[in-house]
């Protein structure tokens, strides 16, 4: 064994130290906020969380509302960001490519992919809340929306980049329109992963706090109409968490408890079953 | 490399009839050009109707570049573009007016690598089809059936014709390809190195099946494999770095090749 190679040896070596121990530093912290919210999360949760509404200081309660409230929200915003994320997507990918409208959607999206929340949360207070006077289920689900538009952006535009220009060129060497190309075939060819991004988004925005403080607001009541304030997870855990009163507080836990089982839940079924749906 | 003998085992007849054939497309001056690079330099060249014509040369001589001017495939691609003419059933097809769907429909291509959509089977196949024909199930059936026969699949698909193509063999699937390109009834097809990414039974299969296909089909045909050319084609065309060096009959070209380039490509000593 020379002395290159040992040294070869005890750099690999140190590497690969280094790197776990990075990995473990991480993780360490990850299931440190696991454990805490299953400890105090899960004695609060049972079958009245999802029964009941929320509740005033130190009567008993449940969560029914912010459930009922954030699903709705989330699934509105869904419906608004996948097909504009999409279409857009398929613009850059399929006919902006360099051109400079292309581009400079790309450097925008990026830019809107890394804003803080709570800017798009004023965005839309300036621009709808206070045009309509009051908070709303809508507004909130429109914040969502340009929280989840980008990214839907972004993976459906790398997806259909990653598609061989060979499959495309067979599909128009048949003579189809571009818009079939791209419906029945380039598309086709990579909607597991378009669904992986929308799924993501969706985790993503599932969790977001302070967009929803400036638009939805919160409720205490039972409401079905997005016209009105509407109760919701985060700001529910926002408010209770800080709160003095000790009922409110695990409620608060139960709710953290619940979106994390819900993204871990969304982010499992993203990188098995539609990772597998994927063609190549 | 035994180019001599095969040839000399080829049936003579079908060169005498040869001549005969009407071109079914005629390039006049093309000239292409990838941004500022010329990739073809005043091509004139005729290809025979229901013939099939070979387009020899080393890498990056413009065969396969010449090839995609014949359906305006690189139209696709800004920056690429073509000017001369290229006369096909009376019309100049490098006019900007051109239908390229329509021309596209006529003048059916299968590239180097197999490409089956993500679909099953019987769709890759239908797909094409219904681009232009509204055909009923039954129709559909037959139409599928006689496409997967026309290029050697039936016998192989015909249980499996609900499974995704993507799951075929290689060669499996550059059969399902042609037989894709065939079920559309183009009147000529181009082939870009079909059988390149391919093992030598499969390879042999597509070559027999390009004789079959040329009774009805007009065939241009790109390839690395000079005895492929000499096997498969009526017709062959050497290329060089964008220049069409020689062409003429297949058998002259490797028997009696006029220009000394052509001959040193051919038997080896260069390229």
């Amino acid at each position: 064994m020379n002395n290159l190679y040992r040294k070869r040896l005890f750099v690999n070596r140190f590497n690969l130290v280094m790197s776990l121990a990075t990995m473990a530093f991480g993780m360490f912290f990850l299931i440190w906020i696991l454990a805490v919210l299953f400890g105090k999360g899960f004695s609060a949760l049972g079958p009245t969380l999802f029964t009941q509404m929320t509740p005033p200081p130190g009567s008993a309660g449940g969560l029914m509302n912010a459930i009922f409230g954030s699903f709705v929200i989330v699934l509105v915003a869904t419906f608004i960001s996948t097909p504009i994320g999409i279409l857009a997507g398929i613009y850059l990918a399929e006919f902006g490519k360099d051109k400079w409208v292309a581009r400079a959607t790309r450097f925008i999206n990026d830019i809107l992919l890394s804003a803080p929340s709570i800017v798009i949360g004023l965005f839309i207070y300036t621009v709808y809340v206070a045009q309509v006077g009051h908070f709303s289920g809508w507004a909130g689900s429109f914040a969502l929306a340009l929280i989840a538009i980008p990214v839907v952006v972004r993976t459906t535009e790398n997806m259909l980049s990653l598609v061989p220009s060979s499959l495309r060129e067979a599909a128009v060497a048949l003579g189809a329109p571009m818009w079939k190309v791209i419906l029945m075939v380039t598309l086709k060819a990579v909607r597991g992963g378009v669904m992986t991004g929308i799924l993501l988004a969706v985790a993503r925005v599932s969790g977001e706090t302070a967009p929803l403080l400036f638009t939805a607001l919160n409720n205490q009541f039972w409401s079905t109409d997005m016209n009105a304030p509407m109760a919701n997870l985060p700001v529910v855990i926002f408010q209770f968490a800080l709160s003095p009163f000790d009922d409110w507080r695990s409620l608060a836990w139960a709710g953290a408890l619940l979106i994390t089982l819900t993204v871990l839940i969304l982010n499992i079924l993203a990188r098995t079953v539609f990772r597998q749906a994927s063609v190549r | 490399m035994n180019t001599e003998t095969t040839l000399l085992t080829r049936p003579t007849a079908s060169v005498a009839s040869m001549p005969l054939s009407p071109p079914k497309m005629t390039a006049k001056d093309l000239n292409f050009f990838y941004g500022k690079f010329q990739g073809l330099k005043d091509i004139n060249l005729e290809i025979a109707e229901k013939r099939v014509t070979a387009f020899i040369g080393p890498s990056g001589c413009g065969k396969s570049t010449l090839l995609r001017t014949l359906n305006r495939m690189y139209s696709l691609y800004p920056g690429q573009r073509a000017t001369g003419v290229i006369h096909f059933n009376g019309q100049n097809i490098l006019d900007s007016g051109v239908d390229l769907n329509m021309l596209r429909a006529k003048v059916g291509m299968v590239f180097q690598r197999p490409t089956p959509f993500p679909m099953s089977i019987y769709d890759n196949i239908a797909f094409g089809v219904r681009l232009y024909e509204n055909l009923g199930q039954r129709e559909m059936d037959e139409r599928v059936e006689w496409a997967l026969s026309k290029a050697a699949m039936w016998d192989e698909a015909k249980d499996k014709l609900k499974q995704n193509g993507m799951a075929l063999s290689g060669g499996q699937q550059q059969r399902l390809c042609i037989a894709r390109a065939v079920s559309v009834k183009p009147e000529v097809l181009l082939l870009d190195e079909p059988t390149s990414a391919l093992d030598p039974i499969s390879t042999a299969k597509i070559e027999e099946l390009i004789s079959e296909l040329k009774v009805d089909y007009t065939i241009a045909i790109v390839t690395h494999n000079m005895q492929q050319a000499a096997r498969v084609s009526d017709f062959t065309a050497y290329m060089y770095l964008g220049e069409l060096i020689e062409f003429g009959e297949t058998d002259q070209i490797f028997l009696k090749p006029k220009r000394k380039e052509t001959e040193d490509y051919i038997t080896g000593r260069f390229g």
